[in-house]
């Protein structure tokens, strides 16, 4: 469902993504991993439009996305969350979660300032689509708090439940597990799976090598911007190039 | 939510209350010019409740508002105070008039005029005001924090060297002798006309109206903020644009749609201020008035439309009263100084501090 072809991005002389190509089958759970500032999340804010591409091309159920705004690819079914989260400071968590789900809405501005009988029920679908998203990540009682106020690890449910009200095709999580304990580590990855069961495929970028290998069907290393390899998990994990790659880093492929 | 649309609800009931009393007390105690500053003052509180849905809700400062509120204000005083009996012949008149756009009138010295009726010329002084507020919102709006501030200001201080520089708007005299606002035609309900207007005999009827414009346009922005689509995404792309574009807000958009809104409420404030002040001057498009409208924004509370209606009215009336003096000015440039380092959430905010507070801990809680 998701091509990229010859992807390249760089700010002024770094190339911060080189001439990466790869694709993402309707379904999966891809892994992306790679040593920090192998430009995973410029890869992602590439797939989201967020930064346009310095060449190359990205497209999604065949259509070109290069050049649409971010909101746009929101629109055709991307969501994300952020590496270092970021929710709307000043709302409450169901509302955050709402905006989420904006693009299931069509109530312009000024049906804003009327609330008609027609937006009163758009705005119910959308409180209860935002409200099942809370209960399916088990934060339904963070559902009036302040996003301010909200501990590490509700802070990321709080985003997920965001991306997934938008009910997307294609889910990017930026290491969604940084920060988070073993538990509940374990518990996003039966998450995840979860969300891949409702049709929804997903792109994860993660430093937690057991999270990894545990759930992603394919996985991509990057290093230095370059696609170093793209293979299952188990042959990444025997992969000479990407233990070498890893060496330096205190990370280690697990088991 | 629900009980946040009560806790709205009861407010708004209370604040009515509060409008009829004073109306009740005033008549009384045969204190009716108080109502005329009343009025006046909920006319400002149109313009800042405006600015706050911009500043407050959507995090977009404004240091030009008081351009837009003059751009309504001048252009109805002009076009209703043009006559137009030299050109009544022009086909192009007798269109207008035919039309039912044009009325005439007797001004101060008994000189029959043929001017734009108020309706029109108001309409036009809003229209004019929300196109120039789009003009200017595409660059502008890309700006952030001190650079959309500055360009702001810029606006502010061109539209005020413009009324001072043409002839047209009568440079340091403004425009007098402005008619006014007829809603009603003589004959209809009374036998006079019934209309925004200076004159006293219309006082009371006057100080409804201005409040009924002014709930009503806190009605709007309150619907519109705490309980819309696009309200939420306003106030998403506060805290973060970069995700509010992720979830599918189309930031750009949103935010002139906030700049035009803002803009017409205070070209609205500025078209019925000034038939009702039956003129309007430079003064009223100063960089101070702008900072003032700021300041009125921030001691509300700036995510507070409440606080911004209570403090846009009530210091704008104290100031009208002429309490401040001829240190008018510095006092609401104090007041932005002082919220700024000592109460940052505004005034009203403060008062949650104040150990009496906790006699009741619960209000709190029953308001979320
Ligand atoms: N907006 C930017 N401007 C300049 N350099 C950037 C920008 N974003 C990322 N980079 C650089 O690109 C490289 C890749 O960063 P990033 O994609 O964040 O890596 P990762 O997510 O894999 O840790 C890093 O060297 C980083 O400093
Ligand atoms: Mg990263």
């Amino acid at each position: 469902m998701l091509e990229l072809h010859k992807v390249h991005k760089h700010f002024g002389g770094l190339q911060a993504v080189d001439n990466v190509s790869f694709t993402v089958a309707t379904g999966c759970i891809k892994g992306v991993i790679g040593p920090n500032g192998a430009g995973k999340s410029t890869l992602f804010n590439l797939i989201a439009c967020n930064t346009p591409l310095s060449s190359g091309s990205i497209r999604l159920n065949g259509r070109e996305i290069q050049g649409l705004k971010a909101y746009q690819t929101a629109a055709l079914g991307i969501a994300r969350t952020f590496q270092n989260i970021k929710l709307f400071s000043g709302m409450k968590v169901l509302e955050c979660v709402m905006v989420g789900a904006h693009t299931r809405g069509r109530a312009g501005f000024l049906a804003g300032m009327l609330p008609l009988p027609k937006h009163r029920r758009e705005e119910a679908a959308i409180r209860d689509k935002s409200m099942a998203c809370l209960e399916f990540l088990n934060i339904a009682d963070l559902a009036h708090s302040p996003t301010d106020a909200l501990a590490f690890g509700q802070q990321r449910a709080v985003e997920l439940a965001r991306a997934l009200a938008a009910d997307p095709q294609l889910l990017l999580l930026d290491e969604p597990a940084a920060g988070l304990n073993i538990y509940e580590t374990a518990e996003l990855g039966r998450l995840i799976t979860t969300i891949r069961e409702q049709n929804i495929t997903v792109l994860l970028v993660e430093h937690d090598m057991s999270l990894v290998m545990d759930i992603c069907d394919e996985i991509v290393v990057l290093s230095s911007g370059r696609k170093l390899a793209e293979d299952s998990p188990t042959n990444i994990q025997r992969n000479p190039e990407v233990i070498a790659a890893y060496l330096g880093e205190d990370h280690e492929p697990a088991r | 939510m629900v009980g946040q649309m009560r806790t709205s609800q009861a407010k708004l009931g209370l604040l009515v209350a509060a409008v009829v009393l004073v109306q009740f007390f005033t008549s009384i105690t045969g204190t009716e010019y108080y109502l005329t500053q009343l009025t006046m003052a909920a006319y400002y509180g149109l313009v800042v409740i405006g600015l706050c849905a911009l500043m407050g809700y959507a995090g977009q400062i404004s240091i030009g508002h008081a351009g837009f509120f003059a751009i309504g204000g001048y252009i109805s005083a002009l076009l209703t105070t043009y006559d137009l009996t030299p050109f009544a012949a022009s086909p192009v008149v007798g269109l207008l008039k035919q039309a039912g756009l044009l009325f005439t009138w007797e001004n101060l010295y008994g000189e029959s005029l043929l001017t734009c009726a108020p309706w029109t010329a108001g309409l036009a002084a809003i229209t004019v005001a929300a196109l120039v507020a789009l003009v200017l919102g595409v660059p502008v709006l890309k700006l952030r924090g001190h650079y959309l501030a500055m360009a702001t200001l810029g606006f502010g201080t061109i539209i005020y060297r413009m009324v001072l520089a043409l002839p047209a708007f009568g440079e340091a005299d403004g425009i007098s002798q402005v008619p006014g606002f007829v809603l009603l035609p003589a004959g209809l309900l009374s036998p006079g006309a019934i209309m925004i207007t200076g004159e006293s005999n219309l006082r009371i009827f006057n100080y409804y109206v201005a409040w009924t414009v002014l709930l009503l346009g806190l009605l709007l922005l309150l619907n519109l903020m705490t309980r819309s689509r696009s309200g939420r995404a306003l106030r998403a792309l506060h805290g973060s644009e970069e995700a509010a574009e992720a979830c599918g807000v189309d930031t750009s958009r949103a935010k002139l749609q906030v700049f035009v809104l803002s803009a017409v409420y205070a070209a609205l404030a500025g078209v019925l201020l000034t038939h009702f002040n039956e003129g309007i001057g430079p003064e009223e498009a100063t960089v101070m008035k702008s900072v003032r409208y700021v300041a009125l924004v921030a001691v509300g509370g700036m995510t507070s439309l409440w606080g911004a209606l209570i403090m846009g009215v009530g210091l704008s009336f104290l100031s009208l009263r002429g309490v401040f003096g001829s240190y008018d000015d510095a006092v609401f440039g104090l007041i932005l100084l002082a919220v700024m380092l000592f109460a940052p959430g505004g005034l009203l905010q403060l008062s949650n501090r104040i150990p009496w507070r906790r006699l009741w801990p619960a209000t709190r809680h029953r308001q979320s």
